[in-house]
């Protein structure tokens, strides 16, 4: 299964990802209309991209009382479907990261489809602070990385 | 009807009577100037006479953004600061980039006009469409850095924001407009222009929508160029790996890195101040601009020796320059802590650092006695640097105020206005133009005063393997690239696209963003037609052919060492040839053949 990775160390925090989302779902440039998020912490230069991470025991899907979010288990994307929501914004408030959100109307859900396979997002990021991989590459890259961090305290470079 | 790109509205601010209004855009103008730059400057025309005083009342200042800001068009982040300029009198368009832009546009405005001048210290927060003008009392005196936080605190934590620091506030005539507490609209001194309005920042954040004309065909011409981007050595790696301090090291290989207030050309121990040395021992992380894959901001921090501890932003290339390989300095520690001071207080990095090194040059020379400075003032001195710095940042003597007012003001007062590395009193930037000839027209011919991105030479004469020393074709390409940089700043993408795109790619943008049809010979007549409005401007403000020339030294003092020793400059052997290109008479103003062909009748 791939899954959208976020690599927060990498993030220049220059949002083109918001624009091609909004530009993509909606035909507009909009940050509020983006599915995936950058919040900036200009002061540190810190930025921090946050998006759907298509849980497996998802709240929003829980908390859902019309069935507009479910999971499907064989591409492991949480779906939405608007035309049964009902706006009543439970899963803004189940879900943990913020993810799923209301547009710059505020009257409108939104979250991530990962473009039906194809992610806009990763087209954009020239930093390569998003990528779209298969979830064990991704975890292996993960301790590798981390690996190597402690290998070179253990050497002392 | 505005068919997409533009916010489509123009907000006035007016200090004295504490009155904001909207206005629409002028559609004819947004096809003929197309944004930014270009329509600021006929907004500007249209409001204030060119002969004003800059830090008067009467002076204006707009804030102006381009067709393609708050979309995906790549490095499209910029923002202008169009006013008269208080350095030199002349039209002073300043431009940064960051995310204050986007903001302005999210807001529903393309551009703000600000006018009048207001009792007290004021910011101003736009929210939404809605305008407020608060007392900013508390923020006086204070840092950018610490009055862009401020700012974000009493409005919004991811608000853009624009703001001086105590230099702008006390009318420092090198000062800038940081943006968001670490860009800067740097060059002409536009921070004393808001200073002098009692205007201490601006703080936006919107939610609204940009849309374009053609959403298909401007997908594919942005993507088309953010591939061509992430192809070139310096959009597609170099930028993000070392900034743009990547040329202090190709530029002094070449002999061209001005040193020693301009009597040298070459640093030999330039390497300790370079991009590589930057990215190993003082970068953190890199950082972009709104929309942008370059991400050339530096984000860094002084992890050894007396300066241990301090964290910033930069240097860029050109501040490295000024404040180290000018000044005879190579210890990158005291480089770095000079540009964050000045980024702190809010001085144009350009003009500081030249201005300390017009006083090296002036103390070893013994026109400055030692008694004014309070310290020995010597060449390659780095605690000098940072104290003189210091100085400059207080301006509570008046050797320090001195400083403040950059370096042409300085050597006439001590009588030697010839030690003053400037050109309508603006001190030219890193490239020196003894060894790379063309740049030397760019410096005298620029609208703004000395200056190297109103046309960067050095993209074809260093970095495409021009040949650097000879005058030939030199005139043909300052005006190509003036016109093209005209025309480019208008839109509100960065200049540094050039490195991989061409006019070609940039109209495409364009037309496909705002549906006024656009091939690249029509985007460079706009460029042409932006240049002349700003040097109609100019002569209006009583600026002569006289102005247009370098400093002596670089006509007569040749090259003391490396590549390019020996060498001297001779601008009569361009300038003539260049008038005659532009359509201009002998004495380099614009005929009425040329205004009419450009749309411009009237206007001079």
């Amino acid at each position: 299964m791939k899954v959208l990775s976020i690599d927060i160390s990498k993030c220049t925090g220059c949002r083109a990802c918001e624009y091609a989302c909004s530009f993509k779902h909606t035909g507009a440039f909009n940050r509020w209309d983006s599915r995936i998020s950058i919040s900036q912490f200009l002061e540190d230069f810190v930025f921090i991209p946050t998006v759907c991470t298509q849980c497996e025991e998802a709240y929003c899907v829980n908390v859902c009382p019309t069935g507009a979010l479910s999971k499907n288990y064989e591409t492991g994307v949480v779906e939405f479907d608007p035309n049964k929501c009902i706006v009543c914004k439970q899963c803004t408030m189940a879900c943990p990261w913020g993810s799923i959100k209301l547009n710059h109307t505020g009257r409108e859900i939104i979250k991530c489809d990962l473009c039906g396979g194809d992610p806009e997002c990763v087209k954009v990021c020239h930093a390569g602070a998003l990528e779209f991989t298969e979830v064990e590459d991704m975890v292996m890259d993960k301790r590798f990385r981390s690996a190597t961090r402690l290998k070179e305290s253990v050497m002392g470079v | 009807m505005l068919k997409g790109g533009y916010a489509g509205k123009i907000l006035r601010i007016n200090l004295s009577e504490n009155k904001v209004s909207v206005e629409d855009i002028n559609e004819k103008w947004a096809e003929d100037f197309i944004g930014g730059r270009g329509y600021g400057t006929r907004l500007f025309m249209e409001e204030v006479d060119p002969n004003v005083d800059p830090l008067s009342e009467e002076n204006k200042l707009i804030v102006a953004t381009g067709p393609l800001g708050s979309t995906y068009a790549p490095s499209s982040g910029r923002v202008m600061v169009i006013t008269k300029g208080p350095l030199n009198g002349a039209i002073a368009c300043s431009n940064s980039g960051g995310h204050f832009s986007a903001e302005l546009k999210r807001s529903g405005f393309d551009f703000i006009i600000i006018e009048g001048k207001a009792e007290k210290p004021v910011y101003i927060w736009i929210f939404k469409g809605n305008v407020e003008i608060r007392d900013a009392t508390q923020l006086w005196g204070k840092t950018t850095k610490e009055t862009d936080k401020i700012l974000r605190s009493l409005t919004h934590p991811e608000a853009g924001t624009l703001e001086i620091g105590p230099a702008g506030e006390k009318l420092s005539l090198i000062s800038n407009v940081t943006f968001d507490g670490h860009r800067a609209a740097g060059r002409t001194g536009v921070g004393a222009v808001l200073g002098s309005k009692n205007l201490k920042g601006l703080a936006a954040f919107g939610t609204g929508s940009i849309t374009v004309a053609d959403n298909e065909r401007f997908a594919r011409a942005v993507y088309n160029a953010r591939d061509i981007l992430s192809k070139d050595a310096f959009s597609g790696s170099g930028g993000a790996t070392y900034g743009t301090a990547l040329l202090v090291n190709v530029i002094n290989g070449v002999g061209g890195l001005p040193a020693f207030n301009g009597h040298d050309a070459y640093l030999e121990t330039a390497d300790k101040i370079s991009g590589e040395t930057l990215t190993k021992e003082y970068l953190i992380r890199a950082e972009g601009c709104d929309s942008c894959p370059i991400a050339c901001g530096r984000v860094t921090e002084i992890r050894k020796g007396k300066y241990k501890g301090n964290k910033g932003v930069g240097p860029e290339y050109e501040s490295i320059w000024a404040l180290g390989a000018m000044c005879g300095v190579d210890d990158m520690d005291a480089v770095v802590m000079a540009n964050y001071i000045c980024d702190d207080y809010g001085f144009d990095t350009i003009s500081a650092g030249s201005t300390v090194a017009c006083a090296m040059d002036l103390f070893e020379a013994g026109y400055i006695p030692e008694s004014d400075v309070g310290f020995s003032l010597r060449f390659g001195d780095s605690d000098a640097l940072v104290n003189a710095m210091k100085l400059m940042a207080g301006q509570s003597t008046e050797f320090g105020k001195l400083l403040a007012e950059g370096s042409y003001r300085l050597a006439k007062h001590y009588g030697h206005p010839e030690f003053s590395m400037t050109v309508k009193k603006q001190e030219f930037p890193a490239y020196d133009p003894r060894a790379i000839k063309g740049i030397g027209l760019e410096y005298a011919t620029s609208n703004r005063g000395a200056c190297h991105v109103r046309g960067y030479t050095i993209a074809v004469e260093v970095l495409g393997g021009g040949d650097k020393n000879t005058y030939e074709g030199k005139a043909e390409l300052t005006k190509i690239l003036q016109d093209l940089t005209a025309a480019l700043d208008s839109t509100g993408i960065c200049l540094f696209t050039t490195f991989g795109l061409k006019g070609k790619e940039i109209a495409e943008l364009f037309a496909s963003a705002t549906g006024f049809e656009c091939d690249e010979q029509e985007f460079m007549k706009k460029g042409e037609r932006i240049w002349n409005l700003e040097k109609a401007f100019n002569i209006k403000a009583g600026f002569t052919k006289d102005d247009d020339r370098l400093p002596e030294r670089m006509e007569k003092e040749p090259i003391k060492s490396g590549p390019s020793k020996g060498e001297v400059t001779d601008l009569s052997k361009m300038l003539p040839e260049y008038y005659k290109l532009r359509g201009w008479d002998e004495n380099g103003v614009p005929t009425q053949e040329k205004l009419k062909e450009l749309g411009l009748e009237g206007m001079l």
